[in-house]
Order: C-alpha cells, then sequence, then structure tokens
C-alpha cells in the first residue's frame, strides 16, 4: 500500500474517532477546566508552525521567496475580514504575480 | 452556510491539485476528503508528505490539529440522540464551521441545525476535492499558481482567528519559534508536531 493511502486510512480512522469522544463517549461529563484551556493552545501552536513551514521552510532550508508574498498579501486580506476563499486567491495571485516576474 | 460554501469548494480544489502533485491517486485524496473532513489538518498531512516528511510525521501532524475535535464534541455531546452508530455517523459532521453556525458551546445548540450545515458543507468539501484532484492530473506545476503560497496565508488566516487571549499568542509565538529553529535541523514534519510543545507555556499558573 502506498504512503498516500497509509495516511489516508490512519488519519481518517483517527479523526473520525476524535470527533466522536464527546457525542459517543461522553454522557454528562466535562473536561476539567485545566486540560480544556491546554488543548486550546494546540491549534495555535500548530498553526503557528505551519505558518513558518509553509512560507519558509524549502527542505530543510529557511529560505525568502515568493510565498511571502503571498503571505503577506493573505494577511492584509485576513485583517480585513475578507472571506476564506479570498484569502486564498488573493495569496495565491500574490504567489503567483512575485513568482513570475522574479 | 452560503457564504462558506465558496471557501469550501476553493479549499477543497486547491486540497485536490496539492495532493495529485504529492503523489495522491485523486482516489485516495477524494477518500481522504470524505472520511476525514477537516481541511487543515489534510492540507497539513499532504503537505508533510509531499515534503518527503514520511508517515509518521504527515499522521501526527494531522492528528495533533484535529484533537480539537475532542473537546468540541464533549460540548455538544448532551444533543446526540440514538445508537451508537447513528451518534458516530452523525458526530462525523462536526467540524469547526457547522459547530460554531449551530450555537455550539452555547445552550443554544441545534444538532438539526448542526446536521444540515455539516451536510452541505461535507459535499461541497469532497466536491470541491475531486474538481481539484481532476484539475491536478493536468497541472504539473501547482507552484506556477502559488497554491503554495496561499496556504501559508489560508494558516495565517486560521492562526489570526484562533488568538482570543494572551496564552493563545504566546503559544503561537513558541511554536513558531521552536519551527523555525528545528527546520533545518529535522526532516520536514518535525518542527510542526515539536511545536506542541509550546502549550506548556500554559502550564504557568497565574
Amino acid at each position: 500500500m502506498s504512503a498516500a493511502w497509509i495516511t489516508v486510512l490512519v488519519v481518517g480512522a483517527g479523526t473520525a474517532v476524535l470527533k466522536a469522544v464527546g457525542p459517543v463517549g461522553v454522557a454528562n461529563k466535562e473536561l476539567p477546566p485545566r486540560v480544556t484551556e491546554l488543548l486550546s493552545m494546540v491549534g495555535p501552536a500548530i498553526l503557528a508552525a505551519l505558518v513558518v513551514t509553509e512560507a519558509f521552510a524549502h527542505g530543510r532550508h529557511l529560505v525568502v521567496d515568493a510565498r511571502i508574498a503571498g503571505v503577506a498579501a493573505g494577511a492584509v486580506a485576513a485583517l480585513v475580514r475578507a472571506p476564506l476563499w479570498a484569502v486564498i486567491v488573493v495569496g495565491a495571485l500574490a504567489t503567483a504575480l512575485v513568482r513570475l516576474i522574479s | 452556510m452560503a457564504p462558506l460554501v465558496p471557501a469550501v469548494l476553493a479549499l477543497g480544489a486547491s486540497l485536490g491539485v496539492l495532493a495529485r502533485a504529492s503523489h495522491f491517486s485523486s482516489a485516495a485524496v477524494i477518500v481522504m476528503s470524505a472520511t476525514t473532513f477537516a481541511g487543515s489538518s489534510q492540507v497539513a498531512a499532504v503537505s508533510v508528505l509531499g515534503a518527503g516528511g514520511g508517515i509518521v510525521a504527515a499522521v501526527v501532524a494531522a492528528l495533533l490539529l484535529n484533537v480539537r475535535y475532542a473537546p468540541i464534541g464533549i460540548t455538544v455531546a448532551q444533543s446526540f440522540r440514538g445508537s451508537i452508530g447513528r451518534r458516530f455517523a452523525e458526530a462525523q459532521l462536526v467540524v469547526d464551521e457547522s459547530w460554531a453556525l449551530s450555537g455550539g458551546g452555547t445552550p443554544r445548540f441545534d444538532r438539526r441545525v448542526m446536521l444540515g450545515i455539516g451536510g452541505g458543507l461535507w459535499i461541497a468539501w469532497v466536491g470541491g476535492t475531486a474538481i481539484g484532484a481532476l484539475l491536478g492530473g493536468v497541472v504539473s506545476d501547482p507552484s506556477a499558481f502559488g497554491l503554495d503560497g496561499a496556504f501559508a496565508a489560508l494558516f495565517l488566516a486560521l492562526l489570526v482567528s484562533q488568538l482570543t487571549n494572551r496564552r493563545a499568542i504566546a503559544a503561537a509565538a513558541l511554536g513558531a519559534a521552536i519551527a523555525a529553529a528545528l527546520t533545518p535541523l529535522t526532516p520536514p514534519g518535525v518542527p510542526i508536531i515539536a511545536a506542541t510543545v509550546a502549550v506548556l507555556v500554559g502550564w504557568r499558573r497565574t
């Protein structure tokens, strides 16, 4: 089986279980506030790491290339509260444009 | 839900193109969207695998992004009825958007509204992925369209929406620093996983 299919199956099964933890596994419980608080920081930590690697990583090197234009344009779009699809489109256009002219 | 459909279609199509460039078959990425149905984690898994990060790093990075669904599911658990199979199936339609728009986390949560929105978004997500997978078979180099920069922008937009308090900002800053420091030292994917250490800033009692 290819690496892609193994990833698809394991991520699919794991995510299905995570989504079902509440509706299937929990009747009338709540997580301790401390645990909820720590879990709420996992998202920001990972998303910030993904911004860094998606924007600057090229293999094992950190580089500044056309992607920075996409990030900057997307940041502006996000700050003016543009919808998510607009962030994607603006980010792609800015990256492609800078790549084209550089 | 209507304003979300173009976003979900566009992101799904982008994922499809990216996946084809990362040696996923069309079937594999479409099955992934139908079963995982959690966008940012799928982009993360495909990116890590495409960058040569290996299966373990791809799976761990994706699942860490979905850990939030455990507490999210717990906030709405009381509204689900019926057999285990039915609750399991309905739980799959709980995604960030369907949860938020149906009053998740508040006493007004409406399971039927959540199912309607989640079902609609699922169709758009799987359909968008299929469109992208077909386009990706034709497009040889998605970076010419700036897709790599677009995903970085997308993650940034998602990050900004989660920076709701000082601890989240501290975790994000530390996570970014860890990822930058480890990128030259470890295989792709590892810096993202290691960044979760940043949640330890929350251990400090204030």
